[in-house]
């Protein structure tokens, strides 16, 4: 009896999880309705600027959301209205940027730093002067060290 | 580290420093995203007029040969009163044609907006639905192209033309037209 009440009360408490907003109507199919929801996950909101337009309040993100939710029930691909996008907001708009020249150097820059930092290890490496052996009188002293501490 | 590696972590904090303030002292607003539409031809609109029984605007409108402003703008947005003086100065002093879409607005409303704060437009459109908006890259209002008479985008005037951003800003890239 509890544990049914607990699953209800869990149940009733990831609902939101499942929200959409209230003056919106998810598309009839849910394959379809699947598909959009992905879609504006990607889509950055223009006014809030690092929420989609999936989690965002804001007027435009909501006109938004109608818009790719029109667009995928015509049966647009979600490519066709990524750059239907693009085309009016620019790259910007998609929250994850597409590799293109403009972005080269934001999607090489780790491996740059990388290679950056693995040169001057290497160079500091080689700069490092090497060791020695010993010499006599050294090799004498620290016999004597090592068997002063196994003494103690 | 030795010799002029010590004076590496250094110059990279100065560096980064110098990038900064210049970022800083460029007036540049984070929020603002480059228009897409510069140097291209204006989207492709028709609108209903705002004014009951007019003519409605579309791109035909833009070719006038004349350089000329459009300016969205909607009766519930604070700061498109506080560029609305400005402009009137475009409209009435520099003689620029302007033409306003009431963007997202409710026609009576924007209507009441113009009684109220004077008429800076020489043709007006409703665009109810914000799609024109979409279409031109609007991400809130006000915002104001600069068009060529060609019906090319030159300019994009993000936010209100307030104050002084008028002589500094918008008026230079009116005169590079000219």
């Amino acid at each position: 009896m509890m544990r049914a009440l607990l699953l209800v009360i869990v149940l009733f408490l990831a609902a939101p999880v499942y929200g959409v907003a209230v003056d919106e109507k998810p598309l009839a199919d849910p394959a379809m309705e699947a598909v959009a929801r992905a879609l504006m996950k990607e889509i950055r909101c223009l006014v809030c600027q690092n929420q989609s337009i999936e989690d965002s309040n804001a007027d435009l993100a909501k006109d938004l959301r109608i818009l790719v939710r029109e667009r995928i029930a015509l049966g647009d691909t979600p490519e066709n209205v990524r750059s239907y996008l693009v085309d009016r907001y620019g790259d910007w708009v998609l929250l994850e940027p597409p590799l293109n020249r403009m972005t080269l150097f934001l999607w090489g820059s780790p491996f740059l730093f990388l290679a950056i930092v693995a040169g001057g290890l290497m160079v500091s490496r080689k700069a490092r002067p090497t060791s020695e052996p010993l010499t006599s009188v050294e090799q004498v002293q620290l016999d004597k060290l090592m068997k002063e501490a196994r003494q103690k | 580290m030795t010799g002029f590696a010590r004076y590496i972590p250094i110059l990279v904090v100065v560096g980064l420093l110098l990038v900064f303030l210049k970022m800083m002292g460029d007036g540049r607003n984070p929020k603002e995203i480059k228009s897409v539409l510069i140097d291209k031809p204006a989207p492709v609109f028709v609108l209903p007029a705002l004014e009951e029984g007019g003519a409605g605007i579309s791109n035909a409108d833009l070719q006038t040969g004349k350089p000329m402003l459009v300016n969205f703008f909607a009766s519930w947005c604070v700061p498109c009163r506080a560029e609305h003086e400005n402009l009137m100065k475009l409209a009435y002093e520099k003689g620029i044609p302007i033409i306003g879409i009431a963007y997202k607005n409710d026609a009576a409303k924007a209507r009441e907006f113009l009684d109220e704060l004077g008429n800076p437009y020489a043709k007006t459109g409703l665009d109810r639905d914000g799609r024109t908006g979409i279409d031109w890259g609007v991400t809130g209002v006000p915002e104001t192209f600069l068009i060529d008479g060609e019906g090319i985008v030159r300019y994009r005037h993000w936010g209100p033309i307030a104050g002084d951003t008028l002589e500094q800003r918008l008026v230079p890239k009116m005169e590079g037209l000219q």
